[in-house]
């Protein structure tokens, strides 16, 4: 076999015999295939089996009493809460962001959709520690606060804005390319057709991007109940009241009690799992619908 | 002379455009940009001396060069591993291939304490994997390898997820033009294939870096966190605050800022890239 010396001779009986190197020799392509689920076995899959087999190591009975602790059952209360309030704003933002981005041309529109991507690349203990600066006793407006009796740093509603800075490009990232593919053909008929601004929205633009919205909410919604760096600098890690369950984790974890700190990362491993199958759900429907607008 | 002032947007029939962006404006202005300024200030109050002294002090050094040395090598291991998982997922058939494409974005799903504290589990010397190791005279949890263990594993999705679409678009017939000059597959890999996908390569490897300079919940727990050798910025800038240096804090964060906002925009300009060679 000569491979560097092309052969145009398409009429010799052994060229003809020999297939066209399409794909890698079978060989390559099992060295390949076990690579890649050797480096995914021990970079995705141990991480996941460990969380399990360490929250179940004392066994069913002290997994329960972990979860069923008063601490525990705080935290998990204040991350759904603060899931709970962050998520509906950031997706309020969102829409309104993907609205002025893909219906209208204005000048700094780049400007404006880097900003609102600013928060992913800015490192988490970053968006928690600016709050400080702010609301911080030695804030800039720490001392009026204190004044007022406001407490934010420390104090549930910093742990609310930390999450409300992490979290903030989710559903604006997830609609923008989406709306800007779609268009503004269906509003603009729909208006024409007499249909008010928020009946517009409300009708036509809301169904029209609403697998889009919704996996938009769920990763918001995922980085909220995980988020760490940021809520671990303004949080204060009072246990119990201002520690949300990945902050309890550390807590736990730093005092050596690993069963508990595992059988509450199982819960939010499981969280994790809710997002994958779901997200994988979205796909599919999305796929379908694809093919199905394809047929017409 | 009508229209002298240039046209800040043009003129639509959809609605609600200053609502909508004044909505966006002000809460961007609130949540981002307002206590981004603060940091930005509160650094220039410092003033000069102590922004040199933050800087050039030998511990905040070693953190710099610890975060950005680990994040660089992390985004290459992914790179490379994540080229290959990329090419395995959308060239071959095998058992369970669905089932490990929607598993690639468990690390953007799962909060990074949980994977801080597992990847411990594992690597500690008396760990999973952390034993045997130990046995070979390799230690990872709790020296810069641990850092880079769990860089790898926040940074796992990028590399694949640009790569990805990219190959699933290739033009095949490229490759049969190739094979048919009489190309051997190498050859064509090397020639055809690898050239277009650099940019979504560049990319993907950008975007795991920026995230790994960044990343703190799942690296402190196997760091060890030893100042000079395995401690990294995020964490220094966590103990300056709970020691309340705010004016050491706010240097050493302000220049993770600036690091950051160079990356964001590398990572748009490979991205316009991107979509260029997709298009073309």
């Amino acid at each position: 076999m000569v491979d560097h010396a092309p052969s145009f001779d398409a009429s010799l009986p052994q060229a003809a015999r020999r297939p066209l190197p399409l794909t890698e020799s079978a060989g390559a392509r099992t060295a390949l295939i076990t690579v890649a689920l050797g480096f995914l076995l021990l970079f995705l899959l141990l991480p996941l089996i460990v969380v399990f087999a360490e929250a179940l190591r004392l066994g069913l009975g002290s997994y329960w009493a972990a979860i069923g602790e008063p601490e525990a059952l705080a935290a998990i209360r204040l991350t759904l809460l603060t899931a709970l309030i962050v998520v509906p704003l950031n997706a309020i933002f969102g829409i309104a962001a993907a609205w002025a981005i893909t219906k209208f041309q204005f000048a700094g529109k780049n400007l404006l959709i880097t900003l609102v991507d600013l928060p992913f690349s800015v490192s988490p203990v970053i968006g928690g520690m600016v709050f400080v600066l702010l609301f911080g006793l030695q804030g800039v407006l720490g001392p009026w606060l204190a004044a007022h009796d406001i407490h934010i740093i420390f104090a549930i509603p910093g742990v609310i804005i930390a999450t409300l800075f992490v979290t903030l490009p989710f559903v604006a990232r997830e609609l923008i390319p989406l709306m800007q593919k779609q268009g503004t053909e269906y509003e603009e008929a729909a208006l024409m057709l007499g249909a008010s601004g928020w009946q517009t929205l409300f009708r036509v633009t809301l169904p029209n991007i609403r697998w889009g919205l919704l996996y938009g909410l769920l990763l918001c919604n995922g980085r909220a109940i995980g988020e760490f760096g940021a809520v671990a600098v303004v949080s204060g890690h009072i246990v119990g009241l201002t520690t949300t369950m990945p902050l309890y984790i550390e807590v736990l974890y730093n005092d050596f009690n690993f069963a508990a700190a595992f059988a509450v990362a199982s819960l939010l491993t499981l969280m994790a799992f809710a997002t994958l199958i779901l997200r994988a759900i979205l796909e599919w429907r999305a796929a379908r619908l694809l093919a199905r607008s394809r047929l017409h | 002379m009508i229209g002298g002032a240039i046209a800040i947007r043009q003129r639509s029939i959809v609605p609600g455009f200053g609502l909508s962006l004044g909505v966006t404006l002000s809460y961007l202005g609130l949540i981002v940009i307002i206590p981004l300024c603060v940091l930005l200030l509160k650094t220039s109050d410092a003033g000069w001396a102590k922004i040199w002294m933050e800087l050039s002090s030998l511990r905040t050094l070693a953190a710099f060069r610890v975060s950005f040395g680990v994040a660089f090598l992390a985004a290459a291991f992914n790179t490379v591993f994540g080229c290959i998982v990329a090419w395995v997922l959308v060239r071959y058939q095998f058992f369970g291939r669905r089932l490990i494409d929607a598993m690639i974005d468990l690390p953007f799903a799962l909060p990074t304490a949980v994977a801080g504290i597992s990847l411990t589990q594992i690597y500690a010397g008396n760990g999973w994997l952390g034993a045997a190791l130990a046995t070979a005279g390799i230690k990872v949890a709790f020296t810069p390898l641990g850092i880079l263990v769990a860089l790898a594993f926040v940074g796992l999705p990028f590399v694949v997820r640009t790569v990805q679409p990219v190959l699933q678009d290739f033009d095949r017939e490229t490759e049969e033009a190739g094979a048919l000059l009489g190309a051997s597959r190498w050859n064509i890999l090397r020639r055809v294939v690898f050239p277009p996908l650099v940019p979504a390569v560049m990319t993907g490897f950008t975007l795991a870096f920026a995230r790994g300079i960044g990343e703190y919940g799942s690296v402190i727990f196997i760091a060890g966190n030893m100042p000079g050798y395995s401690e990294i910025v995020p964490l220094l800038i966590v103990i300056k605050l709970e020691q309340f240096d705010y004016a050491g804090a706010t240097v050493i964060a302000s220049l993770m800022l600036v690091a950051s906002f160079i990356l964001l925009l590398a990572i748009n300009l490979l991205q316009a890239w991107t979509r260029r060679q997709q298009g073309g």
